[in-house]
């Protein structure tokens, strides 16, 4: 049974949890640090490590940035909401008890569009709340670092209290066959925009935007099927590889006339499948009510407001004006997303070079060199006044395009400004006519047949008398004057 | 000489700042006290002689070097045993917290330093502060000074057996359902519980979120006006604290002293008067002390609260229901007691097994029973009725404080009872807070005076303000006592 056979016969329902770490500078409830990877339980207090009597009190920019992401989403902003208890017992969790929010979030009923495949397809946004992290624990004497087996379990309590915020959205449906690049498009545009915002560092392989994916299956017409919720999907291409093989797995089930279980799935990586976790059936009764240590919150309008004033450019947006600007197709845009270099171009558009110029280095030896090594973009060290610089040396003429990768060459190895290098290599394009007449002489005089063709009227054999003066003077001749001389004294 | 011990807090303050008696001098006589009584009042869990010794000479020390002390300086106090103070054990009374030894101070610890109190050590009371006898406690109970066959109230019987035991001047108690008023009441000494808010809950071990009032207890009204106004104000450490200033308590307290109540008006809760259970004895005090109230000039008038009467299966429900999330955390895992690690048992074992031997039967009682009121299917019919009962109470508070200035009735229904009779049914002692869970679930301040005696015991009379409104039960509550005078135990 191929996948398309399977998305012919089934509709999939596919739905995201999202968890963000918010990148405020103290935890949800205390004024600890939330630095990443520091030494195990130095990053606490009586608040975060629940001692006897400890109080929570909320971080203020907490609440700052969940309203911008609301707002980012298109949500409706609550004027009035709670915190609640979600009850259970787990050592990381030093209250047994997560202070979330349940029927009544800061953020709810928007939406975000992504584009897949030049459709745009429209997820809505059910809510968006705050929370807090748990601890970590690390088990020891086990033969795996899982529980079983171990003799001592180690809790590290920094992560405690770091402000998360779940971002839920409704069922998506009639997506068919793109369910799981549609899922994939969603956590991408939504990364972009926890970005934009500067609210988190959204990077999926240190846990800080971390996603759980619901995926049902139903016949055409009928009724949704059961769900399973994935869990363990750190990457985006994971988030598309998890829908596309609970899609093939519960099909399997179904086409045998077997029954979906409600439960939790783990994805793994390596193999690409899904295997069963607890099963929720049994889950815990989390007993909410609302957390009687905090008043609601209670965000004025005017400040709402001024939020929604001050937010950034959404990212969808901004690409499409950036790709008329520059005059991109579709697919030469995505081109440029995919290196991340959009926003190198903008800014090396902005230090003065062309749109065609600054793509031209950053999609091109730059890029490649990115290939090559594995590094991002932005790493590479060089930057875009750096590239503005070549860009606008080449458009005088005092670079040409062999010169000019020379000077990349040597600008990715360290060696300084595009101009340090210039003159440190001697590289500039030879415009001294009296050294170059010398060199076409000579050329002249070593190709008679070619120079006979040329004062011919074949203006195309000119070709190698071109590459005869640039071999000679080392390539720094500018070929469109060498050219015009050569035509000139041949006439 | 010991003439120290039975003078107010207010006079030793005065002395101490007028060099005519020393801290270290008050405070030694306190301390020898303690020894003297506590063997057989056992209020005391733990007592810090060292540091009150310290701090005592500190407050000298400040006092020689020209300093200018405040009212409380040098004045010693008992702690209850659910507030932390840093490098004092606090075990809220129970086995789970055994040898536990806080890091920090809860702010009310260091706004009494900052006064220069001189705290003595921590006091007894019922586990987590579920009780009204003291008998809950881990450590044993703690015997009334009045007859040491009784109980002194709970939860916080400690911290007003110690006053009346003359261990110590003043205390600090908690309110969640009557735990300063009624041991107020049953010791003969003054119990406030301030406006919800009005004192920061940082530091104090949670019982019930929603309705814990640390508040101060003492001898005299004026007294418990001075420590409430060195304890009370707002705290950005508590989310639920008011930022409001805190109203002049002192200077009402001092109003109150004169004997004056013209032009107040008073209202007797009808609810209550008609209620089973008050003791005869009780309900005779009471009535006198209204006929003194109206000598002074108050008008006293009948207010029905109809929705009083759901008070105490409504608080059953709050409370049980927010402690048992509250004491979840004692599972241990970072501190206090742990039972079963012996690297065979699981963790949740050891959670289990941990709670299991360190909670006591009331405890264990109330999370059981909260556990069940938050459960999914049971929220709305038990706990979220509840909220909308407590809704209708507070009403009932505003709809009478538009028609009075204060609500007046006894504290508690029955002066101190013996120890042993009421723990073997539970619903009997639950109705120890019959008349002060009201103004809990309401979150307005509340203070029991001392009325009279019945049958040779205390009986305590309870004055309701509007919240933020604490000056008023202190300016109603002095004026009894200025006219019925503080009682006098017996020699211990
Ligand atoms: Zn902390």
């Amino acid at each position: 049974m191929t996948y398309a056979d399977i998305v012919e016969r089934y509709e999939p329902v596919i739905g995201l949890e999202t968890h963000v770490e918010l990148g405020t500078r103290t935890k949800m409830f205390c004024s600890c640090p939330t630095e990443f990877g520091a030494e195990p339980n130095t990053q606490v207090c009586p608040v975060c490590l629940a001692l006897p009597g400890a109080l929570p009190v909320v971080n203020a920019v907490a609440i700052e940035s969940t309203i911008k992401i609301g707002l980012a989403l298109n949500c409706s902003i609550a004027e009035w909401c709670r915190f609640a208890r979600k009850n259970y017992f787990y050592p990381d969790m030093p209250k047994n008890f997560q202070i979330s929010q349940y029927d009544e979030p800061l953020c709810f009923d928007g939406y975000l569009d992504v584009e897949v495949d030049g459709r745009t397809v429209r997820i809505e946004i059910e809510r968006v709340h705050m929370e807090e992290d748990t601890g970590k624990t690390m088990h020891i004497g086990g033969s795996t670092g899982r529980i079983q087996g171990a003799t001592e379990s180690l809790v590290d309590y920094n992560r405690a209290g770091i402000p998360l915020i779940e971002i839920v959205t409704k069922p998506v449906t009639g997506t068919g066959a793109m369910a799981p690049e549609v899922a994939k498009a969603y956590v991408a545009e939504l990364r972009d925009v926890l970005r934009g915002l500067g609210v988190s560092d959204v990077r999926m392989e240190q846990g800080s935007l971390r996603c759980d994916v619901n995926t049902s299956l139903n016949k055409p017409g009928e009724e949704w099927g059961t769900r399973t919720e994935t869990k363990n999907v750190n990457s985006l291409r994971s988030v598309e590889r998890a829908v596309r093989s609970e899609i093939i797995r519960q099909s399997g089930i179904l086409d045998d006339g077997g029954k979906i279980t409600q439960e939790t799935r783990h994805f793994h990586e390596d193999t690409g499948q899904t295997t069963s976790g607890r099963s929720k059936e049994t889950a815990t009764d989390y007993r909410y009510f609302p957390e009687p240590d905090l008043v609601p919150v209670t965000p004025a309008r005017e400040w709402v407001e001024e939020i929604r004033a001050g937010l950034p450019e959404m990212p969808r947006v901004r690409r499409l004006r950036l790709r008329e600007a520059w005059g991109l197709s579709e697919h030469d845009m995505q081109s440029v997303l995919n290196a991340g270099a959009v926003d190198l171009i903008e800014a090396t558009i902005v230090a003065g070079a062309s749109s065609e110029g600054a793509r031209k280095w950053w999609m091109g030896e730059l890029a490649r060199r990115s290939n090559e090594t594995g590094q991002e973009l932005d790493a590479l060290g060089i930057t875009p006044q750096w590239v503005a610089e070549l860009v606008s040396l080449t458009d005088a003429g005092k670079l040409n395009d062999k010169l000019a990768r020379q000077v990349v060459e040597a600008g990715l190895n360290g060696e300084g400004t595009p101009g340090e290098i210039m003159a440190a290599r001697k590289l500039e394009v030879v415009s001294d006519t009296g050294a170059l007449l010398e060199a076409i002489d000579a050329a002249i005089a070593a190709n008679p047949d070619v120079a006979e063709k040329i004062r011919g009227g074949n203006q195309g054999a000119a070709g190698v008398l071109i590459g005869a003066v640039m071999k000679t003077t080392g390539g720094q001749a500018d070929a469109k004057t060498v050219r015009g001389l050569i035509l000139e004294k041949l006439k | 000489m010991s003439s120290l011990i039975k003078k107010t807090a207010a006079e030793l303050g005065e002395l101490i700042a007028a060099g005519q008696t020393s801290a270290l001098e008050v405070t030694r006589e306190h301390l020898d006290q303690i020894s003297k009584v506590d063997g057989r009042v056992h209020a005391f869990l733990h007592v810090d002689v060292e540091g009150a010794l310290a701090a005592a000479k500190a407050v000298d020390a400040r006092r020689a070097a020209g300093e200018k002390l405040g009212p409380l300086a040098g004045v010693p106090i008992a702690v209850k045993d659910v507030v932390t103070t840093k490098g004092l054990p606090t075990t809220a009374g129970s086995k789970i917290l055994e040898g536990w030894v806080p890091p920090y101070d809860a702010t009310l610890v260091e706004r009494l330093k900052d006064a220069g109190t001189v705290i003595l050590g921590k006091t007894n009371m019922d586990e987590f502060a579920m009780g009204s006898s003291t008998e809950y406690s881990a450590y044993g109970p703690t015997f009334n000074p009045w007859d040491l066959t009784r109980i002194p109230g709970g939860s916080g019987g400690g911290s007003s057996a110690a006053l009346a035991a003359y261990e110590a001047p003043l205390s600090i108690g908690t309110d969640t359902g009557g735990s300063i008023r009624q041991p107020g009441a049953v010791t003969g000494t003054v119990g406030a519980k301030p406006t919800y808010g009005g004192t920061s809950r940082y530091g104090l071990i949670a019982f019930s979120s929603s309705l814990d009032t640390p508040g101060p207890c003492a001898r005299t009204v004026l007294d418990a006006a001075l420590l409430h106004e060195v304890i009370a104000g707002h705290d950005p450490r508590d989310s639920t604290s008011i930022p409001a200033p805190v109203s002049p308590v002192v200077a009402a307290a001092r109003q109150g002293m004169s004997g004056d109540l013209t032009g107040v008006k008073l209202g007797l809760v009808k609810e209550f008067m008609s209620a089973e259970g008050a003791e005869p004895g009780v309900v005779a005090a009471f009535h006198a002390a209204v006929e003194s109230l109206t000598k002074l000039g108050a008008e006293i008038v009948e207010i029905s609260c109809p929705n009083f009467v759901y008070a105490l299966p409504t608080y059953y429900l709050i409370a049980p229901s927010e402690c048992s999330s509250n004491l979840a955390r004692f599972d241990g895992v970072r501190y206090g007691l742990r039972v079963g690690d012996n690297g065979v048992n699981s963790l949740e074992e050891v959670m289990s097994l941990t709670r299991e031997a360190g909670f006591g039967p009331e405890v264990k009682r109330r999370i059981m029973v909260g556990t069940y009121a938050l459960s999914s299917g049971y929220y709305d019919a038990y706990y979220g009725q509840a909220q909308k009962v407590r809704t209708l109470i507070t009403r009932d508070f505003q709809a009478a404080f538009e028609k009075v200035d204060a609500l007046i009735s006894p504290t508690t229904p029955f002066v101190a009872f013996q120890l042993g009779a009421r723990t073997a049914d539970p619903s009997s002692m639950y109705l120890a807070d019959l008349y002060t869970i009201p103004s809990n679930l309401y979150g307005g301040p509340a203070i029991s005076v001392p009325c009279g005696l019945s049958e040779g015991l205390p009986v305590g009379l309870q004055v309701m303000a509007p919240t933020l409104a604490d000056d008023r039960m202190y300016r109603v509550a002095a004026a009894l006592e200025s006219t019925i005078g503080t009682l006098t135990p017996p020699e211990l």
